[in-house]
């Protein structure tokens, strides 16, 4: 988002956003910033990752309003999303978004056997694909583990946006250039947490420093149970996912 | 039930895609034409010789515009040879298209010095353009005719791996991406290449018999039938790749088959089932067969594989195609389908796309107003 220059819209998300934000998370995530820490964090002192736990989300979608207000995502493209799978008595399962806009759920309806939330968001690979086959190397993976997109050199070719198996990416029509999650880098190098983390009533997006033993994620990942997504892929994701079905590609 | 991720209702890679990797196959294809008379001495294939490396040559000048049109920030192409990622296959594009276009421009010069020469002895703009052609050196001689000769064999010799490597390159970048089953098979470098052999054998054929109808020029039987026989055997291997490649995932059951045989049966059941196979393979095979086989009149001859290298034309297009939209309609939730309908008049719509189509032959006009592209054409005996 411009820092100099903001419009209506823009205003009117801000304030959508805020009561999630301040509601479900500002408070935590203050006691951990430190003003002025941007110019003294060390990225080799962090390797971020993210967990998503399946089974407390509730597919409020918070965290995709968190992250279109904070990084001023163009409508019909998304960094970030929730997806809802409901499966009925024969075994069919059904898998839908929420509504583009208000980010809001139909509700459920018919033979509904079984239905989860499952939210989505770029894996931040170690092995990630999307950097791999940038041709002029504007995908690139940070120290700190974070795949980010230079807007300076990147091409706007397409190829990484055909390259990652999660469908993360996207080609801004705004700027016609590759756009996906940043895991907010700009604020998690304050020392902030990601804006969808904030945003998430019940705590079912997890981030943290792998580095770190005892951050959070670092407990839940030594403790529990996890699955990645498409692991066949060999990209090594750094999205964990515990409670995911087996539906859930 | 149909789901798509939500960043994948957009298809990425249209119109202007499909047709960067028609043009190179046609280029490649070209050359490999003009390379079976200068390389392997295939005698019958001297009335084309001449048109098939300028053809190579006017369509390579154009294969990067597809790609400047699709670029987000076509002002920052440079970058891929400026600051390239050397882990991407795409980084090599700048490198490869560079060193063929030098090779194809040299093989061009030494092959045509004569005639150069010869246009240059007279005035006017073409004449001084001959001039700046040949660099100021009009001086021939039979020792500088037998060097011609033979640094252009070795150009078209060195040529052909290259060619392959031009185009089995495009394969390469559909055929690495592993996130995608409809691409990422090793056999799509080697069917790029034989599907390019076959698109600009095709479009010399296509544009041979047109050329030599409207200048009332008689076609070189021989020759004609010589492509057309070329033309045959080429398309049976490409078309065989195609099917196997299909066949091998078809027969292996895995889960990719579950989606992809939903996608093969109902979105690309028209263009790649019924078109690509049935209509525009299944029918020049045949005709190419007769042709070939067949003690046939000339005339039926030549109408035969006009037609099929036309159809085989549509045929390589509709591969393109259905490999690069294709693939992306399927959705990387292995659970659906997205939708694309080409626009006429949008940046990367059908109308832009046959503008950038039509400009080379625009061009090789040019070219035979300067020199002759087809020196040895006898016109038809008028009627009396």
């Amino acid at each position: 988002m411009s820092k100099n220059r903001i419009n209506r819209r823009q205003v009117l998300r801000l304030l959508a956003a805020a009561p999630g934000l301040y509601l479900f998370g500002c408070g935590g995530a203050d006691k951990k910033a430190v003003p002025g820490e941007a110019e003294k964090y060390d990225w080799n002192d962090h390797f971020w990752g993210y967990a998503i736990d399946t089974t407390r989300c509730i597919g409020c979608c918070a965290c995709m309003r968190g992250c279109r207000a904070e990084n001023d995502v163009p409508e019909g493209s998304f960094r970030t999303w929730v997806e809802r799978y409901r499966v009925d008595s024969k075994g069919e399962v059904a898998v839908d978004v929420a509504s583009a806009g208000d980010h809001v759920f139909s509700p459920l309806e018919g033979d509904v056997q079984k239905a989860f939330f499952v939210p989505k968001i770029c894996n931040h690979c170690e092995k990630s694909v999307c950097s791999q086959v940038c041709p002029v190397g504007a995908s690139y993976t940070t120290r700190d583990g974070v795949v980010l997109v230079d807007k300076e050199r990147c091409i706007g070719c397409g190829y990484c946006v055909q390259a990652c198996p999660y469908g993360t990416r996207f080609i801004s029509p705004g700027n016609h250039l590759a756009d996906k999650c940043t895991l907010c880098y700009h604020r998690i190098t304050r020392g902030y947490e990601p804006a969808c983390v904030l945003s998430c009533p019940k705590e079912a997006r997890i981030f943290g420093d792998l580095k770190d033993p005892g951050s959070k994620l670092s407990v839940i990942l030594r403790q529990g149970r996890f699955r990645l997504l498409r692991p066949e892929m060999g990209t090594h994701p750094k999205c964990y996912y515990l409670g995911l079905d087996k539906e859930v590609v | 039930m149909n789901f798509v991720f939500p960043n994948e209702t957009n298809v990425t890679w249209t119109v202007m895609i499909v047709l960067y990797p028609y043009i190179t196959g046609l280029v490649a294809g070209a050359f490999i034409v003009s390379s079976l008379y200068h390389v392997f001495g295939r005698k019958d294939l001297k009335p084309v010789a001449r048109f098939s490396l300028a053809s190579a040559f006017v369509f390579l000048l154009f294969a990067t515009l597809p790609l400047l049109i699709h670029l987000g920030h076509p002002e920052r192409s440079f970058n891929i040879m400026i600051t390239p990622n050397f882990t991407s296959a795409m980084a090599g594009f700048g490198f490869i298209y560079s060193a063929y276009l030098l090779l194809v421009v040299l093989e061009i010069w030494f092959v045509l010095r004569g005639d150069f020469i010869q246009r240059a002895q007279g005035k006017g703009p073409a004449a001084l353009l001959c001039r700046l052609i040949l660099l100021g050196n009009l001086r021939e001689s039979e020792a500088t005719r037998k060097a011609d000769e033979k640094i252009a064999r070795f150009l078209a010799g060195l040529g052909i791996p290259m060619a392959c490597v031009l185009h089995g390159y495009v394969g390469f970048l559909f055929g690495s991406l592993k996130a995608n089953p409809w691409w990422s098979t090793p056999l799509m470098f080697v069917i790029f290449i034989f599907s390019a052999i076959v698109s600009g054998i095709s479009v010399l054929i296509f544009h041979y018999f047109v050329v030599s109808f409207i200048n009332r020029w008689k076609v070189d039987q021989p020759c004609v039938k010589a492509m057309g026989k070329y033309l045959w055997g080429f398309m049976i291997i490409a078309v065989s790749l195609e099917l196997l490649e299909l066949l091998s995932i078809a027969y292996k059951q895995t889960e990719e088959w579950e989606v992809l045989s939903e996608l093969v049966g109902s979105k690309l059941l028209v263009s790649y089932v019924i078109l690509q196979f049935f209509v525009f393979s299944l029918i020049p095979f045949l005709m190419l067969g007769v042709a070939s086989l067949f003690r046939l009149k000339d005339r039926a001859v030549n109408v035969l594989v006009w037609v099929a290298a036309t159809m085989l034309l549509v045929q390589v297009l509709l591969m393109r195609w259905n490999v690069v939209v294709g693939g992306q309609l399927l959705s990387k939730s292995m659970r659906g389908f997205t939708s694309y309908f080409p626009g006429l008049f949008e940046k990367e719509g059908l109308v832009v796309a046959a503008i950038i189509f039509t400009l080379p032959f625009g061009i090789l006009y040019v070219f035979h107003r300067i020199i002759h592209l087809f020196p040895g054409a006898e016109k038809k005996p008028g009627r009396s």
